[in-house]
């Protein structure tokens, strides 16, 4: 049983008590009825999402600083889970988003920019694939993590401020105390899930890692050559 | 005078591999090292690190005396590396190569010594690119932006590749006349130890034989022999 | 030699060998004018959307001919190993770095200045506001694409067969460049009674600010081996 494992089951069990209080105990919301229920996970994933990529950018950092595949693992870690919950985020807000609006996609800035950081990070992940030897890929994951996550708030306040000269969709900016409190229960139970699949996912490539890399040192220096004509004696 | 190369239990690996290991090398200012090795033995890789190109995984450098990790520019002035990839841009013309260069360099080049630069290596001053020349023409070119610098370690790899023999002979000849330190590696044992005083084999990546460069084809031989078995 | 002087060499030279070899650019030039002439089918003879998105058609465009620029501005370094005679005249990359992301930025204006009267001709679009600030998006839009583009060029120029790499890592980074570019020029092209180009200008050279300062300081280490 390891950090990770325990990690998870936490973030489960929050994450039961926060999606069942959302669902079932919390007022249903003001605007949207029972269909804003789904702000619970939808948003949980959100923040959660962004809270991946930005432990991605410091694993990044050091990676760049120290250079050991500790923190190359952590990278692959957040950033893989990244992707995996943004893509989660954007089957989310594509399902939220029909029965409210009538439309499958929007040009919320925070959808599209999920929709962005998807593509990017993605990137990130095939260009890692690409390489072989384990110090340049370890080098270039990192600067890559570090330049599409400083580009994440550029890309959101450049979308709003775009698409505040279209039309204005409304979202629920002001949430009610009855639903803050499965709302924070459920964030931190996605927290929680996300360090545990984190943790499991670094063991992983830390594992991978381990055959590629080698902590054994030099090989000793041979005997020397001998030069006789003599064949081998 | 410190040694111009002088390498302590130097290793470099990718990976698993180690490309070379434990390389303990000493060359004196005014020497000429031939290493020699197979496909594979680390000759390219280490020449790479001597040359700062490749940084290496453990053990100590110093050239000129330097650490490069300390003041990189100081000792990448010094020292010129040939390859047998030239380093040239293939749509500017020779001259513009060797301007190009020199001004990186720092060094002032004006037209008419540049024209005496290429004649030197036995190359006219032509407006065309090099993308026409020839591969012994381009390695002339290469050779004549490597000394418009006039460095003191000359790092060759592999300067006779792909040449046909009259094109190996101008290029020995050019290398036989470099002024200052040389290292080369190449697969023309014979050939390249005709230039040099000292050899090194590497094997594996690992360093099993230095000694003088008459027996280098002894030394290639040996290490070909114990391969076999 | 101090860094500036080493930008100023690299630039001259990066341009030196554009012009050298300037049938490479009349592809590109020729490449971007058929996008342009794409779009324009694309959309069909409504006139009234070609005019208002004349802008993005002339971004668009500009965004795809760049990447085989940016590619060959770092290829040219790789195939004959002159990256190496560079690091080793001693050349600062740093140096390299903004002499080459310089270079590559006035080749995308360049071709957007060649672009832009066909693009007004193509969507019968007018230059309603000042052309200063025409340019001013011009320049800084191309900066926006040259600096992440010469560092991701370097990433992906030692990786054989994997044209697809450059656009899928540059796309969705610029995307708030392109925005800002595409707003400003369109303002400039179809009015701008509230005066919101000068803010989207505002974000690009923030944008630019800040790429040029982290790409420069990256490329060293993806260069350096």
């Amino acid at each position: 049983m390891k950090w990770f494992h325990i990690s998870g089951a936490v973030g489960v069990v929050l994450l039961v008590i926060g999606h069942g209080m959302g669902l079932f105990v919390a007022p249903p919301e003001a605007m949207m009825g029972d269909v804003g229920r789904i702000l619970y996970a939808h948003v949980s994933t959100a923040w959660i999402s962004l809270v991946a990529f930005l432990l991605a950018f410091f694993a990044a950092i050091g990676s760049l600083w120290f250079g050991r595949r500790g923190w190359d693992a952590s990278v692959v870690g957040f950033v893989e889970v990244g992707v995996v919950l943004t893509a989660l985020l954007l089957f989310q807000g594509s399902v939220w988003a029909r029965p409210t609006w009538g439309v499958w996609w929007t040009w919320d800035p925070r959808l599209t920019t999920s929709a962005i950081l998807l593509v990017a990070f993605t990137a990130v992940l095939l260009l890692r694939s690409v390489i072989d030897q384990p110090d340049r890929r370890m080098l270039v994951t990192s600067v890559a993590t570090i330049v599409a996550f400083v580009d994440v708030p550029i890309v959101y306040m450049s979308i709003k401020w775009w698409n505040s000269l279209h039309q204005d969709f409304s979202s629920p900016e002001t949430v009610s105390s009855y639903m803050v409190t499965p709302l924070r229960i459920s964030a931190f139970g996605m927290l929680f899930l996300m360090l545990g699949f984190v943790g499991m996912r670094r063991r992983i490539e830390l594992i991978r890692l381990e055959k590629e890399w080698s902590l054994q040192p030099p090989p000793e220096r041979p005997a020397a050559l001998n030069l006789s004509d003599e064949g081998t004696q | 005078m410190p040694p111009v190369i002088q390498t302590r239990d130097l290793s470099r690996r990718f990976g698993t591999r180690w490309a070379y290991s434990r390389i303990d090398l000493e060359v004196e200012a005014g020497e000429r090292v031939l290493l020699i090795g197979a496909n594979g033995s680390g000759k390219t890789t280490l020449l790479r690190s001597l040359a700062t190109l490749l940084r290496p995984t453990s053990g100590a450098l110093q050239l000129f005396g330097m650490d490069p990790r300390a003041d990189l520019h100081a000792v990448r002035r010094r020292l010129g590396f040939f390859s047998h990839k030239t380093g040239l841009y293939e749509d500017l013309s020779a001259r513009d190569n060797l301007a190009v260069l020199a001004r990186l360099a720092g060094k002032q080049a004006g037209r008419s010594e540049l024209t005496a630069r290429l004649a030197e290596v036995g190359l006219e001053d032509r407006p065309d690119s090099i993308r026409r020349f020839s591969a012994g023409m381009r390695r002339r070119v290469a050779l004549a932006a490597l000394l418009l610098t006039e460095p003191e370690l000359i790092l060759l790899d592999e300067p006779f590749s792909a040449l046909d023999p009259a094109g190996v002979s101008q290029v020995a000849d050019l290398i036989r006349s470099l002024p200052g330190t040389v290292v080369v590696t190449s697969h023309q044992v014979e050939r390249a130890a005709s230039l040099c005083q000292r050899a090194v084999l590497l094997q594996g990546g690992q360093l099993r034989w230095q000694g003088r460069a008459e027996q280098a084809w002894a030394a290639w031989r040996a290490s070909q022999r114990e391969d076999a078995t | 030699m101090s860094v500036l002087v080493q930008i100023a060499w690299i630039l001259q030279k990066d341009l030196l060998i554009e012009w050298r070899a300037r049938s490479r650019m009349f592809a590109l030039v020729s490449f971007a004018l058929t996008t342009l002439l794409l779009f324009s089918f694309a959309v069909g003879p409504d006139t009234k959307a070609l005019r208002e998105h004349a802008g993005g058609y002339l971004w668009l465009a500009l965004l795809f001919s760049s990447t085989s620029l940016l590619d060959r501005s770092l290829r040219v370094e790789e195939e004959s190993g002159a990256m190496d005679s560079l690091l080793l005249a001693p050349t600062s990359p740093t140096a390299i770095f903004y002499g080459k992301a310089l270079s590559n930025t006035l080749q995308l204006v360049v071709l957007g200045v060649i672009a832009l009267p066909v693009t007004l001709a193509l969507c019968d679009a007018t230059l309603t506001g000042s052309p200063l600030v025409l340019l001013a998006a011009l320049v800084l839009g191309a900066m926006g694409l040259a600096a992440p583009g010469t560092l991701y060029a370097a990433l992906t120029a030692r990786i054989s067969g994997q044209q697809l790499l450059l656009p899928l890592l540059l796309f969705p980074l610029i995307v708030p460049a392109l925005l800002a570019a595409v707003k400003a020029t369109t303002l400039v092209l179809t009015g701008d009674p509230m005066e919101q180009s000068g803010s989207w200008l505002v974000l690009l050279a923030c944008f630019d600010a800040l790429y040029w300062s982290i790409c420069g300081v990256l490329f060293g280490r993806i260069v350096e081996t």
